[in-house]
């Protein structure tokens, strides 16, 4: 399967097992979603399980939690994750808030999918990475999956979890991996080991990391479509980095993270989203309070520049393989 | 382009920024208010189409006339007992203010804020709704609770964030939330409930349920864009939801004006989406009681949402934080034309002849006691001012349904900072 056939799979899954789920959102119903995750659902499941919305994020938002406070495990769609912001005062006052000012007598099971990043020419409102932004929020889990396998698995989990999950879908990975190499031609999932997806019911727990590929020398932090543009740099570059894919961002596996860098002693943060005050910066002092005395070399950040996304700048502006590569030569040289 | 800028032929245009009527040392005069007569305004057929009541939102629903008398096709006709325990509840909702604003004055809490003029808004709907209906209140909507019989004891523990506070001290005063009274909990932002409410409806539609909801809101939140979605969300899906809007002229120290209401009238938001719309008088309890049965009768019935803007007057500051001599004359409550709502449903009880002013003086000294004594009850379980009543550990816990890592070596972290400087 490729990631949207997986996502697919997912919600057909649930919706058959859990009746309260409830799938919404701009064109899903009867057209399926603009990238198709939500094909056939409809026709399925009836249109009280699998609906369309008006153009609202902030509406399709605070429906979500009331429908949850009513009992429902909603999945709403943000058709990209650049138009999450009018629903941010829902999903940061609201749901990530339910439980903890009601002392649990209210909460908002609620998964909120959304495509993101960029690699697509997708401009300015098409290709952001704002996880940042959720993770800083108390009450709210965020979840990115890098493949089709992780995907499906995770997201079972999310939309069975009790708790508001942010759940940002890399769309540049939706039909292959991508390793950076822009110039090269577009590679499909078919063939790759994790696009070896099981038909049935499986579920990956949320907070847990995968390693991706082992090694000594320097460990690779990524989330999403860097984790290719990662493990192809390492592959490459001959360096024997441990990539790791956290593919959760709060809660965060930070005993993965502090066995490896304990191990190899170097710290490379990689992350398409700006720098500034991104998921980045709490990795790399979560790295340095955690690690401190394993330290070889400063914690290097490999992320988007600190500018709106741009349109044709985009490959100067996407953190490829050049530019890893380099931040990769200075923290072995340290 | 010189030619083109300012100077050119043309009338300049001008800013209008809304200016209330009266301000501070202004003689009030509400004369010019149109205000139609009780029993003037008609009862559509529950079924009716949006588009065939519009003339709804511009007038005014009123059971009660100036003599007391309950008249025209709206008097909900309530068994006496039902008005009587509507006056009690209102009364109650006055007590329970007038004593928590006094608390708040003697530093036994951080905050409060009264619904004093607007008791019907609540009570009397709150009567016309069934107790599983759930409500998705502002902040002014205490006469839900009493009107649903919740402990006063229990209100107050929150308001002191005392041991006995079932949100644990976490909220400011005044956001309850109370599930088993089908009261959700409140959030400091403004309208956030109103889309939420119409989800709920949505859900309860979706599952074949029997239960409606029914949000408030101020005529101030409905500037939110909350409060559009929710309405475009409510027409779209004919959500069984009843949205209301107390129109209570001030928003803190803004008046209606800068909400909108200079061009039009709240209720007639309704129009524009395509759902019901009612203007009612919210000093007017049987008013209030008819027209939320109305809407509660509409939705239940599968014929949609309905918008109720409840026209009425905030007769006291925002809050403990608010001083209205700043902003307004001081002397428009007593010119208010609609009255108080509580001497307006006193008079008609009276003309009943199941009530007097003999009764109504006792009844108040006796709900001021309950409250005294409730009070008391819940002061034994500590004032904010004296300490902080939860274990500190409670702070970490309900952030997520599982305490996360990093939540537990915070917690620990604020235990071994608290123990290594001696606390």
């Amino acid at each position: 399967m490729n990631m949207i056939q997986a996502i697919n799979s997912a919600l057909d899954l649930l919706l058959a097992r859990d009746p309260d789920i409830v799938v919404m959102g701009e064109d899903v119903g009867y057209f399926g979603g603009v990238f198709r995750a939500t094909e056939g659902l409809q026709k399925k499941y009836g249109k009280t399980r699998v609906f369309d919305t008006p153009i609202t994020e902030l509406g399709i938002v605070g429906v979500s939690v009331g429908m949850a406070a009513y009992g429902l495990r909603p999945v709403p769609e943000i058709q990209f994750a650049d138009y999450i912001y009018p629903a941010l005062d829902q999903l940061v006052s609201e749901a990530a808030r339910l439980r903890y000012r009601s002392a649990g007598e209210f909460t908002a099971p609620i998964t909120v999918r959304s495509p993101f990043g960029g690699g697509i020419f997708g401009g300015q409102t098409h290709s952001q990475s704002p996880e940042g932004i959720f993770t800083h929020v108390a009450g709210l889990k965020t979840v990115i999956p890098s493949n089709p396998h992780d995907a499906k698995g995770l997201l079972i989990a999310a939309i069975e979890d009790n708790d508001p999950v942010i759940f940002f879908e890399p769309k540049r990975i939706y039909n292959g991996p991508f390793d950076g190499h822009y110039d090269r031609p577009a590679r499909a999932w078919s063939g790759h080991p994790e696009a070896e997806v099981p038909e049935g019911y499986y579920r990956i727990p949320l907070g847990t990391a995968r390693i991706v590929r082992e090694g000594n020398d320097v460990t690779i932090l990524c989330y999403g479509t860097m984790v290719h543009v990662a493990t192809s740099v390492v592959a490459e570059k001959g360096v024997d980095a441990e990539v790791i894919d956290l593919r959760t961002l709060v809660p965060l596996d930070i005993e993965t993270i502090e066995a490896s860098v304990k191990k190899t002693g170097r710290c490379v943060v990689v992350h398409e989203a700006t720098r500034t005050g991104g998921f980045g910066a709490e990795l790399s002092a979560l790295v340095q309070e955690h690690c401190f005395h394993s330290l070889e070399a400063p914690v290097e950040r490999v992320t988007g520049w600190d500018t709106p996304y741009p349109h044709s700048l985009e490959w100067a502006y996407f953190p490829g393989p050049v530019r890893l590569g380099e931040a990769l030569r200075r923290v072995m040289e340290e | 382009m010189a030619d083109e800028g300012p100077g050119r032929n043309l009338r300049p245009l001008t800013l209008h920024v809304p200016e209330p009527r009266f301000r501070p040392g202004d003689v009030v005069d509400f004369g010019d208010l149109h205000l139609p007569g009780a029993g003037e305004t008609r009862r559509p057929p529950i079924d009716s189409a949006p588009a065939d009541m519009r003339e709804l939102c511009y007038q005014l629903v009123r059971v009660l006339d100036e003599e007391g008398r309950a008249v025209g096709p709206w008097d909900p006709k309530l068994a006496p007992e039902r008005l009587l325990m509507m006056l009690r509840q209102m009364a109650l909702v006055r007590a329970f203010d007038e004593r928590m604003y006094r608390a708040q004055r003697q530093g036994k809490t951080s905050f409060y804020l009264k619904c004093t003029g607007e008791e019907a808004t609540s009570v009397a709907a709150a009567h016309a709704l069934h107790r599983d209906d759930m409500c998705f209140p502002s902040y002014r909507q205490q006469g839900l609770l009493i009107a649903r019989d919740w402990p006063l004891v229990d209100m107050m523990c929150q308001i002191y964030s005392n041991a006995g506070d079932r949100l644990k001290g976490r909220q400011m005063p005044i956001l309850y939330s109370a599930k088993e009274a089908s009261f959700f909990s409140l959030s400091g932002n403004l309208a956030t409930q109103c889309p939420q409410a119409v989800g709920w409806a949505m859900a309860s539609a979706a599952r074949g349920d029997t239960r409606i909801a029914a949000a408030w809101c101020g005529e101030g939140s409905t500037a939110e864009g909350d409060f559009h979605s929710a309405m475009t969300f409510a027409a779209v899906y004919r959500a069984p939801v009843i949205l209301n809007v107390i129109n209570n002229q001030w928003a803190i120290s803004s008046f209606s004006g800068f909400a909108g209401a200079e061009a039009t009238t709240f209720a007639a938001r309704a129009i524009g989406y395509g759902i019901a719309g009612l203007r009612v008088d919210g000093n007017d309890a049987l008013a209030v009681h008819a027209a939320t049965e109305w809407a509660a009768e509409r939705a239940r019935n599968n014929h949609g949402p309905t918008l109720i803007e409840h026209f009425t007057y905030r007769s006291e500051g925002h809050s403990t934080s608010d001083d209205p001599a700043r902003y307004r004359a001081a002397d428009e409550r007593s010119a208010w034309p609609l009255g108080d709502p509580i001497e307006r449903l006193s008079g008609h009880v009276t003309r009943l002849g199941l009530w007097d002013a003999e009764r109504q003086a006792a009844m108040e000294r006796e709900l001021a006691e309950q409250v005294r004594l409730a009070a008391r009850e819940a002061e034994k379980q500590g004032v904010l001012g004296n300490g902080m009543h939860q274990p500190l550990s409670t702070m970490f816990e309900d952030v997520f349904e599982e305490m996360p890592w990093h939540l537990k070596e915070q917690a620990r972290q604020m235990r071994e900072e608290g123990e290594a400087a001696g606390l």
